[in-house]
């Protein structure tokens, strides 16, 4: 009985001080105030710094650049109120990405919170947003729970897809080239044995499975391996025409020089993360033209271009060919959701929600709380990582297989033209139609 | 078979190139060195920033990288361990203060390198061509490494066991409390070889730089792997340095080519505990004189 009252007095202390809370909150909102808070949790430093320094933080940076230089968040009434931002580093310690946000959502009281870098530390926070009150507008998270998280956390949104969509899109390619006659139905497959690199072998094995594509070699490999000269070497001697490595970025740029040493030149080549960072251009000059990986981007999209010059300019360096973009995208759709509806969170939530938002993407609408109008695969071509799939998307570029054999061949745009139709069942919702945006050109 | 092991001894060569320094930190100034990693990742940095900015190629960047590095060894033994090491003198507490003094140095240094060269994942392509080795291509900065490894071990390995110079050295690693009987500047020498240590540290930084991605914050990686190669060798040999990395090279790509590339890891701990098991001292832990 002690036990029993002694909660329920707890539950009323967590009431009043929730009601409190609200309460303080409103008051706030309701007297001049001068700047919206901003917080967010980022990997300075450690494990994940590589990957958030890329894709999330300079585009946190240019975003509030932005809207500071343009005088501030734009509220319904028109008035602007200048950002300020609360910046903690995560040191990519999952503790101490829970504690930054908590902190931000009890302490700071920021009005809004940015997601942290990666799949993980997204599911990490995705509880303590929800309890808070916050929409989390989660790029950098590969999942293909997706549509269980959103039944769960009602104010996430996951913009970047699951590994299914890509391991589709990519099998989808090669039931195209294979058809065509350019490559043979083998596939010499490794893969990172960690978070990323086991979500996609897992759902690559199905689609291959699905496609009738045989995985000849199929192996995993730890996090920090340096040398792949023994992978290279069996996968060339599996036969497969096709190499395929779910791999972190170290591991996508050891395996481009290792595959070169080792003279190593599979007809499709597709890397995993790295490929679209801008040091891997700037290293590999024109022999990575052909070599494939996740993301794209639509290069006859004139927006898309001005936001890369715009990144490049303040930041220093250009943004990656992948997740950049839809990071930023999903801070003009807070920018605009805000606009219409005020700093009140849940408000600003329904809007994310079922609004459609005019974006560097072009037209964008959530489904289901994702972000489905996506590019799943790409390929560098000429100096661009370009998007080349879905192919059922209307995408103007097509992939061009085989990858020239050797580096300095300009052999390697002529488009085979690979006009059929794909029909994939998808789960989670299906990607209603055409996509909205950005490729008519 | 052939191409294997010779694909793995190029591998080691890299291995050994990183723990040779660690263990004449550890074996004869008796400082562990837990920013060793980070002093790699610097000259790898310093290398990378003379390549891309000055052009100046990473093999001629080892004489301007190398000469700094002794010379920031030299320093930093000199302002922060020296004091350690006099007053671990009556203490006989030298190992836990030099970890916890190296720790420190490791967030300073990997602080700096963060506000200075940011977070980014840093690479650069030099040498990376293939060249026939007995039917095996092995990529020729790999090689090069390899190389440098087999060099600076042998010849210091030669140096310590041969010269009057290489036994005051080793004399101070059996018995730096009788050393001064016998007229040892203890002092002098443990600096000299700590700042040899780091500058055996930079040319590893440097030629992994070529080949190798690393950012700020990768340091680590190199340490514990130097530590346990070191550890298996014998602490302050520099040949039971070189045997042992080699021996991991090999091993890892043994188990990678005809096990698993994911047993990897786990062969490496494996042929760590047998070591230990067996010869607790490392592999030629008695010819370093302990």
């Amino acid at each position: 009985m002690t036990l029993f009252s002694r909660r329920s007095a707890l539950r009323a202390i967590g009431l009043a001080a929730t009601l409190l809370a609200s309460v303080g909150v409103a008051a706030v909102s309701a007297q001049d105030r001068t700047s919206v808070k901003i917080g967010y949790a980022i990997s300075k430093t450690g494990a994940n710094a590589g990957g958030a320094g890329i894709t999330t933080l300079p585009n946190y940076q240019l975003w509030v650049h932005e809207v500071n230089e343009a005088g501030g968040l734009e509220m319904p009434d028109g008035t602007r109120l200048p950002i300020e931002v609360i910046e903690y580093d995560d040191r990519s310690a999952s503790e101490e990405v829970v504690r930054a946000v908590e902190r931000l959502a009890t302490q700071d009281q920021v009005d809004f919170i940015l997601p942290p870098w990666g799949t993980g530390f997204n599911l990490a926070v995705a509880p303590l947003f929800d309890r808070f009150g916050y929409p989390q507008l989660a790029v950098s998270s590969v999942t293909d729970k997706a549509p269980e998280f959103v039944e769960r956390w009602n104010k996430s949104f996951w913009m970047l897809g699951g590994g299914h969509d890509y391991t589709e899109a990519l099998a989808e390619i090669l039931t195209a080239q294979k058809e065509a006659g350019t490559i043979n139905n083998d596939v010499a497959v490794i893969s990172v044995a960690d978070g990323f690199g086991i979500d996609l072998i897992t759902a690559a094995r199905q689609s291959f499975a699905d496609a009738g594509i045989n995985i000849a070699y199929d192996v995993t490999y730890p996090v920090g391996t340096t040398d792949f000269t023994p992978m290279l070497n069996e996968a060339a001697a599996s036969g497969a025409d096709t190499f395929v490595a779910f791999s972190y970025p170290p591991d996508t740029f050891a395996l481009t020089q290792q595959a070169q040493v080792a003279a190593y030149n599979p007809k499709v080549l597709y890397l995993g993360v790295g490929v679209g960072f801008p040091v891997y251009a700037a290293n590999n000059g024109d022999k990575i033209e052909g070599i494939m990986s996740l993301g794209g981007i639509d290069v006859n999209n004139q927006a898309v271009m001005d936001y890369r010059a715009r990144h490049t300019d303040f930041i220093g360096q250009a943004p990656d060919w992948w997740g950049s973009v839809v990071t930023y995208n999903s801070l003009q759709m807070l920018e605009e959701a805000i606009k219409r509806r005020g700093l009140d969170r849940e408000a600003v939530s329904e809007e994310l929600s079922t609004g459609t938002f005019e974006t560097v993407l072009g037209e964008v609408k959530l489904e289901d709380n994702q972000l489905r109008t996506l590019w799943f695969g790409g390929q560098w071509q000429d100096g661009n990582f370009v998007a080349v799939a879905p192919l059922t998307a209307k995408a103007q570029l097509r992939p061009s297989c085989p990858r020239p054999p050797g580096p300095r061949s300009k052999a390697a745009t002529h488009p085979l033209n690979l006009m059929f139709s794909v029909s994939s069942p998808r789960r989670g919702g299906g990607r209603g139609g055409a996509l909205d945006y950005s490729m008519q050109y | 078979m052939i191409t294997t092991l010779i694909t793995g001894l190029v591998l080691g060569g890299t291995y050994a190139l990183v723990a040779m320094g660690l263990t004449l930190q550890y074996g004869i100034s008796r400082i562990m060195n837990l920013a060793y990693g980070e002093i790699l990742i610097f000259a790898a940095f310093a290398a990378f920033l003379l390549f891309s900015t000055l052009g100046i190629n990473p093999i001629l960047g080892l004489a301007i990288v190398l000469p700094v590095a002794f010379f920031f060894g030299y320093v930093i033994y000199g302002v922060m361990m020296q004091p350690l090491v006099t007053r671990s003198s009556k203490s006989g507490t030298l190992e836990v203060d030099s970890i916890l003094a190296t720790f420190g140095l490791l967030f300073v240094i990997q602080g700096a390198m963060l506000v200075v060269f940011g977070s980014n994942y840093t690479s650069y392509n030099f040498l990376n061509t293939g060249i026939n080795v007995l039917g095996a291509n092995v990529a020729a900065n790999r090689l090069l490494a390899f190389a440098l490894a087999v060099i600076i071990g042998a010849t210091l390995f030669f140096v310590l066991t041969r010269t009057r110079w290489g036994t005051t050295i080793r004399a101070i690693a059996v018995n730096p409390n009788a050393a001064p009987l016998v007229g040892i500047d203890v002092t002098r020498t443990a600096r000299f070889a700590f700042a040899l240590g780091t500058t055996l540290a930079a040319s590893g930084g440097v030629m992994i730089s070529m080949y190798q991605t690393f950012n700020a914050s990768m340091g680590v990686v190199f340490t514990m792997k130097a530590l346990v190669i070191v550890i298996m060798g014998g602490l302050g040999n520099l040949m039971g340095a070189l045997v042992a990395g080699l021996l991991l090279g090999v091993v890892e790509t043994l188990v990678a080519t005809y096990v698993d590339p994911g047993l990897t890891l786990a062969a490496t701990y494996l042929i760590f505990l047998g070591v230990l098991l067996w010869k607790p001292a490392g592999l030629f832990g008695k010819a370093a004189g302990r």
